[in-house]
């Protein structure tokens, strides 16, 4: 750590062994999903072998075929990807027209709207869980899609992020495109919207990966076993099957390997939105 | 841009001033109402009811004012106290460790080209794609008394097994032990780029200067990502405070109460005994300390921002 740290530009010999040390350190916590893949992919005996092997030898689908054949998986399957987009879709579209709204309209009351986004960013969402519970089931919507998308449409902190975003969009362009006669609706839909591309696509990787790994909300707001999520679906899964073990690791990686791969096919979005929506924690 | 700002003010007439503001301004209001209305509906609106409704007895259809007795019965009940004392030890030990985790990562991935820093934030980034129940799931496994492979491990050193989840001593510091390995993704990259933010020339002139290594960081790295680490602690802090996945997956709360946490009580009293208005009371209370945390430790820690 001396060498390689003296120096802020240069790698110097001694940084191999920092990179040893953050290898292993990185190597530890990937070893449990790693784990997960190969007891997902391997016979189910060699689930209680010791040492557990490194690679799944040989390789076999049987886990995900006899988990699919236990009926619910499919569809807490479709259930969070209908879920996921729905809220996707609907929470960036909105968001970025409040964020608009917010960053470049002249209105009264602006100042108000923006202080009770910003408070309400605070406020642990955990906090409204039982209100929000009460008020949906009056709304007789428990146990349907409704329930799991349209309480989650309207995150205060997307609002704020693409507000922040759309700061920094040249305000002449905007001002341009009204004297050329264009209207307000052409105006976002044709220069905004793309315009705002690059920083909607963080909003919409982190809403996504979000929505894809929510658990409490699901759990509560929904009543039958076909409505729950993969997550939901899975502790369901392990109470029914506590020692099914390669069950249980076959249904997590079906929830796990698509943002796996999607986590690397755009990871420049993930790590950015990390800096810019660290309100998300 | 700089036409606007040399524009003069147009003056307008005193009277209807604010309507005309509001007619010319009405796209905004276009604009926003869509998401304010969802909002308002699914957020604000809950939020204050749940505020109002602490204050009534509400289980099975009853309903009745019963003013500060939900509050007073809370802190009354044993029950709250232990998930209070379960949360703060939880949250006490894993915000720190986790800073601390995050803080060895990233001083020893500083001095790295940006390609390798990306590399290994991503590696260590990457458990948090994964669900925390899948997270949950997998450690219950390796918790397992019979099968579980660090009772495996232990075995091979010679050691005795361990019931780890269902030891009332154990139980927490297996779950916070999970959560050091797995987590701290977050706060590693953005430490990450606190540090990369950091003008090079302060560091290079130090060591020009003669400054040992430890001397660069605990003079002029710490100082410089003071405001990061305060908005890590409050932010991880508030996180922490609501832990519930974990505790559902793995302990249920349990062994004798020994990881019950406020969130996961919450959850016990609304959803498993109907107890809403103590639900509710909870809820506010939970609200109250986390804003008070917030203030202290921006008090405590804050002293300034610092300017590069």
């Amino acid at each position: 750590m001396e060498n390689a740290a003296r120096s802020p530009v240069r790698i110097r010999p001694g940084s191999v062994v920092v990179i040893a040390i953050l290898t292993l350190l990185a190597a530890v916590s990937l070893t449990p999903l790693w784990w997960m893949l190969v007891t997902a992919f391997s016979r189910p005996e060699l689930t209680l072998e010791f040492p557990p092997p490194i690679l799944p030898i040989p390789p076999t689908l049987v886990n995900f075929v006899q988990v699919l054949r236990f009926g619910q998986m499919a569809r807490w399957f479709l259930n969070s990807a209908i879920v996921s987009v729905s809220v996707t879709v609907a929470s960036v579209f909105f968001a970025s027209m409040a964020g608009y709204a917010l960053a470049k309209k002249e209105f009264p009351g602006r100042e108000v709207f923006l202080w009770l986004y910003i408070v309400s960013m605070m406020i642990p969402t955990q906090v409204t869980l039982v209100p929000r519970y009460i008020l949906v089931s009056k709304l007789g919507l428990i146990d349907t899609y409704w329930v799991l998308i349209l309480p989650l449409i309207a995150s205060p902190s997307s609002a704020f992020l693409v507000k922040q975003y759309m700061m920094s969009l040249p305000t002449a362009l905007i001002e341009s495109a009204l004297i050329d006669g264009a209207g307000e609706w052409r105006i976002y839909a044709k220069i905004i919207f793309p315009l705002a591309m690059q920083g909607l696509a963080v909003l919409i990787v982190m809403t996504f990966v979000g929505e894809w790994n929510s658990f409490l909300w699901v759990l509560i707001a929904t009543n039958s076993i076909e409505m729950r999520n993969l997550q939901a679906g899975l502790t369901y899964l392990q109470e029914l099957y506590p020692m099914r073990h390669a069950w249980i690791m076959a249904a997590s990686a079906l929830s796990a390997i698509p943002m796996f791969l999607l986590f690397f096919s755009l990871q420049k979005y993930f790590l950015k939105g990390i800096t810019v929506g660290a309100i998300k924690g | 841009m700089t036409g606007s700002a040399i524009q003069p003010t147009i003056p307008r007439p005193k009277t209807n001033g604010l309507l005309r503001r509001i007619a010319k301004g009405r796209s905004g209001y276009l604009f926003l109402a869509p998401h304010f209305l969802f909002f308002a509906l699914f957020f604000l609106y809950p939020f204050c009811q749940g505020i109002f409704r602490s204050f009534f007895s509400y289980s099975f259809g009853s309903f009745e004012f019963w003013g500060f007795q939900g509050y007073r019965k809370l802190l009354q009940d044993r029950l709250f106290w232990v998930a209070l004392k379960n949360t703060a030890y939880y949250t006490l030990s894993i915000v720190p460790l986790w800073l601390l985790k995050a803080l060895v990562v990233s001083v020893l991935l500083f001095p790295f080209s940006s390609r390798v820093q990306t590399f290994y934030k991503a590696l260590f980034y990457l458990p948090h794609v994964a669900s925390v129940v899948i997270i949950s799931l997998l450690w219950l496994w390796i918790y397992n008394p019979q099968y579980g492979l660090l009772n495996a491990l232990l075995k091979l050193a010679g050691l005795p097994a361990q019931v780890w989840l269902g030891n009332r001593i154990l139980a927490m510091p297996s779950v916070i032990f999970m959560q050091l390995v797995m987590g701290g993704g977050t706060t590693i990259v953005l430490l990450s780029a606190a540090l990369a933010g950091i003008p090079p020339e302060y560091i290079e002139v130090a060591r020009i200067e003669g400054a040992r290594q430890s001397q660069v960081f605990f003079r002029i790295m710490l100082p410089l990502i003071k405001p990061v680490i305060l908005y890590l602690v409050v932010i991880g802090t508030i996180n922490s405070f609501q832990v519930f996945e974990q505790v559902y997956v793995m302990t249920r709360g349990g062994p004798e109460f020994s990881t019950v946490t406020l969130v996961y009580q919450i959850y016990d009293r609304a959803f498993l005994t109907f107890d809403f208005g103590l639900a509710l009371a909870e809820s506010v209370v939970l609200m109250l300390i986390l804003m008070a945390l917030a203030v202290v430790q921006f008090r405590f820690l804050g002293g300034g921002a610092v300017e590069y």
